[in-house]
C-alpha cells in the first residue's frame, strides 16, 4: 500500500475531485524538486551505514554504504520496554504523524497515532522508517549510488520484506533497542510486521498486522504488473535512466497509481462517494474528457501521487511484495514459520477488503493457532475496501486499542502519562 | 446408560474467586488440571478463559461475535473470531489438552460433527449445554403450549441463535453413539448448583438445568 495523503480522515468525507489551480507540469517541477532532495537528504532523521556495515540482501548483494530515513515520536523509557516500529505500505513513508515535507499534508496514520490515539507518544517510543528501496530518505533506486556519482535507477539491486525488515532491525540495533513492545502494520507494513516476528521471535513482544497476508496472490502480482507496465510504457521512463535526463516518466506512473488505487476501495464505496455522477457538467460531453466524478478523482490521486514519488521505487516495491510468501521459505508450511514463538499477535481484517481478504488472514490465524502462538484475530465489517485501515474505523482502534493494552499491561508498561 | 457420575466439589477455590465467576465457570475450570492448554470455544467475553488463565491455564478461544472478541482482546485473551460449525476443521489434532464447549452446542449447525471434532483437537473435552428435558421447560410445552423461555433461554422461537436443542438424555445417547468415554457428568438445577450425585438419569433429566460433562476418547478396540 501507499500513504494515504489523498485521503486523510478529512478528505475523505469530501470529493476530492476539484482541478487543482497550478497546472500539472508546473506544480510537477517544483514538488519533483523537493522530492528528489528528499531522496537523499531527507527532512527527518538518518541513520548511515558505511561500508563496514553492509546491509545482505536476499538477492545475494551486499549493500553498504546504505542510509535508513526514520521518525520517532515519543520517549523511550528507562529499560528501553516501550518501543513501537510501525511499518508503512506500499507507497507510504516514515511522516506517520507529522507534517508530509514535499506534500505538506497531514501524516498518513495520524487515526491510529497521537495523543489519546491506540499509539499515544505519551506511553510509546514510536518509530517508522522509510522502508529500502523506497524514496523518501533511505536508499533505493532514486538515491545516488555512491560508486558512480550517479542515481541508481535499475542498477540497483531487487529487494524484498525480508531485506527491508533486515535494514530495520539494524537501525533499531543503532537506537539501541533490544526488543520492541510492537511493531504493527497494515498491508506492506503488515507483510513487515509478519516477517520481524519470524525473523526475530525473541525482539518482538506484540504483532499487530492488519489488512495483510503471508503471501502476495497471484491476483494481487497481476495487478502489479499492470501498474510496473504501465511505468514502463511511458517513453519517459527510459529503461529506469530517466533521472540523468531530469524527466520522470509521471503518466505511467499516474496510470499504475490509479489502477492501483481501485484495488484500494471497493465498489461500495466507490459507488457511495461518486455513483454516475457527472464533475462540473450535467450532459455528457461525448469525448474522453472527465465527465465522471470518479474519472476526476482517479486522476487527481493520479497526479498528486507522481509529485512525491519515484517511478523506479513503485517499481521495486511492488516487486518486493510479489516475492513475498513466507510459507514458502519455510517449505510450504506456514506454520512452521510461527513455531514456537511467543509473540502476541493480533490479526485484523475487514470485510469489504478484495485485495488481502479475511480468507487470507483466517489462513494466517489457522497456521499461528495450529504452532500454539498467541494470536487474537478480528474481521471489521466495513464497507470502505482495503483502505479501511487508514480511515477513522472506530471498531478497528477499538481493537487495536485493546490488544495494545492488554500487551502493555502484561509488559509492565504504565499507563498514558498523566492519566 | 453405564457411566461414571460424579460431582466435582467446588474445592480449590478462593472466596473472592467464588464470588467472582459463575458457578458453572468454576465448576468446568475445577475439571481442568492446571498447566494444561485449552481451547474455549464459543468464549463470549471470556470470563470463563480468565478464570482459567488466572489458575495458570493456557487458555485460547473462539468467538462468532466481534463484540466478544475485543472484550476478550481487552482482557489481554487470545481470541480468534470465528464459527465452531466452519472453524474446527482447521485445527490440527491433538492441539489441546482440552476443548471446552460452554453453551454453545444447541447453537450449532452440526452438533454432532462439532463434537467429533472437540475430541480429535482436545485430549479431553468439557462440554456443557441446556438441558431441554428441564421440568420447567417441559411445563412450559405442556401446560402453556408454547416453546418454552426462561432467563438462561430468553428468546424467542423465530429469534433464537440455537437451533438443536437436547436434553441430558439425548447427549448422553449422542456420546454412546460416536463412541465418547464419558468421564465425569453432572446436573446443575436452576441455580448452578449441582444435583446430588446418587439420582438416576431421569431424574437429572427431568431436574437438571443444564447438563456438564467431562469427555474423552474412547480407547481403541473397547
Amino acid at each position: 500500500m501507499r500513504d494515504m495523503t489523498g485521503l486523510t480522515p478529512k478528505s475523505t468525507s469530501a470529493l476530492r475531485t476539484v482541478a487543482p489551480q497550478e497546472p500539472l507540469e508546473a506544480r510537477l517541477e517544483t514538488r519533483s524538486e523537493e522530492r528528489s532532495h528528499e531522496v537523499d537528504h531527507p527532512s527527518s532523521l538518518v541513520a548511515q551505514f558505511d561500508a563496514a556495515r553492509p546491509l545482505h540482501l536476499d538477492c545475494g548483494v551486499d549493500l553498504a554504504p546504505f542510509q535508513i530515513a526514520y521518525q520517532t515520536y515519543g520517549e523511550l523509557n528507562a529499560d528501553k520496554s516501550n518501543a513501537v516500529l510501525i511499518c508503512h505500505a506500499l507507497t507510504g513513508d516514515q511522516h506517520v504523524a507529522n507534517r508530509h515535507p514535499v506534500t505538506g499534508k497531514p501524516g498518513w496514520w495520524e487515526t491510529l497515532v497521537g495523543p489519546g490515539r491506540p499509539l499515544d507518544p505519551s506511553r510509546y517510543f514510536i518509530i517508522c522508517s522509510n522502508v529500502i528501496g523506497g524514496c523518501m530518505g533511505s536508499t533505493g533506486p532514486a538515491s545516488l549510488n555512491p560508486a558512480t556519482g550517479k542515481v541508481w535507477g535499475l542498477d540497483f539491486p531487487i529487494i524484498t520484506i525480508p531485506d527491508m525488515v533486515r535494514a530495520q532491525a539494524m537501525l533499531i540495533d543503532h537506537l539501541g533497542i533490544d526488543t520492541l513492545f510492537a511493531v504493527v502494520g497494515g498491508s506492506m507494513g503488515g507483510m513487515q510486521a509478519l516477517q520481524w516476528t519470524v525473523a526475530y521471535p525473541a525482539r518482538v513482544f506484540a504483532t499487530l498486522a492488519i489488512a495483510c497476508a503471508t503471501r502476495h496472490s497471484a491476483q494481487n502480482i497481476a495487478f502489479h504488473e499492470l501498474g510496473r507496465q504501465a511505468v514502463m510504457a511511458d517513453p519517459d521512463w527510459d529503461h529506469g535512466g530517466y533521472a540523468d535526463k531530469g524527466i520522470h516518466p509521471h503518466r505511467g506512473l499516474a496510470v499504475a497509481r490509479m489502477a492501483a488505487h481501485i484495488t484500494y476501495l471497493s465498489d461500495a464505496a466507490l459507488h457511495r462517494k461518486f455513483g454516475r455522477r457527472m464533475q462540473d457538467r450535467e450532459l455528457p460531453t461525448f469525448s474522453f474528457d472527465a465527465d465522471f466524478q470518479v474519472e476526476s478523482y482517479l486522476r487527481y490521486q493520479g497526479s498528486s501521487f507522481v509529485e512525491r514519488f519515484d517511478a523506479n521505487s513503485y517499481l521495486y516495491l511492488t516487486r518486493a511484495m510479489d516475492y513475498f510468501d513466507i510459507a514458502g521459505d519455510h517449505d510450504g508450511v506456514l506454520a512452521a514459520a510461527f513455531r514456537g514463538i511467543k509473540t502476541r499477535f493480533c490479526v485484523v481484517s475487514f470485510t469489504s477488503d478484495w485485495l488481502f481478504p479475511t480468507s487470507e488472514s483466517r489462513a494466517l490465524v489457522h497456521a499461528l493457532n495450529a504452532s500454539s502462538a498467541r494470536v487474537s484475530f478480528a474481521e471489521i465489517e466495513t464497507d470502505r475496501g482495503h483502505d479501511a485501515f487508514l480511515l477513522d474505523v472506530p471498531e478497528f482502534f477499538e481493537i487495536a486499542s485493546a490488544f495494545l493494552d492488554s500487551a502493555g499491561k502484561a509488559r509492565g508498561l504504565a499507563a498514558v502519562r498523566g492519566g | 446408560m453405564n457411566m461414571q457420575q460424579g460431582v466435582l466439589p467446588l474445592n480449590g477455590f478462593s472466596g473472592g474467586e467464588v464470588l467472582a465467576y459463575r458457578p458453572d465457570h468454576l465448576l468446568v475450570a475445577g475439571m481442568v488440571e492446571r498447566g494444561s492448554k485449552v481451547l474455549d470455544i464459543g468464549c463470549g467475553d471470556g470470563d470463563l478463559l480468565q478464570l482459567l488463565e488466572s489458575r495458570g491455564i493456557d487458555g485460547r478461544g473462539i468467538e462468532l461475535s466481534r463484540e466478544g472478541v475485543n472484550h476478550c482482546v481487552a482482557k489481554g485473551l487470545a481470541v480468534v473470531q470465528g464459527d465452531a460449525d466452519t472453524d474446527l476443521v482447521d485445527y490440527p489434532d491433538d492441539a489441546f489438552d482440552y476443548v471446552i464447549l460452554s453453551q454453545t452446542l444447541q447453537a450449532t449447525r452440526r452438533p454432532k460433527t462439532v463434537l467429533e471434532n472437540l475430541l480429535r483437537i482436545g485430549r479431553r473435552a468439557i462440554v456443557t449445554f441446556p438441558n431441554f428435558g428441564f421440568w420447567r421447560l417441559r411445563l412450559q410445552l405442556l401446560v402453556g403450549g408454547h416453546m418454552p423461555r426462561t432467563d438462561n433461554l430468553p428468546f424467542t422461537w423465530y429469534d433464537t441463535p440455537n437451533i438443536h436443542f437436547c436434553t441430558i438424555k439425548d447427549f448422553v445417547q449422542l456420546c454412546d453413539e460416536i463412541g465418547v468415554k464419558m468421564e465425569r457428568a453432572v446436573a446443575l438445577d436452576a441455580y448452578a448448583r449441582p444435583l446430588r450425585v446418587a439420582m438416576p438419569w431421569w431424574f437429572w433429566n427431568m431436574f437438571g438445568e443444564q447438563g456438564v460433562f467431562l469427555l474423552s476418547r474412547a480407547e481403541k478396540g473397547r
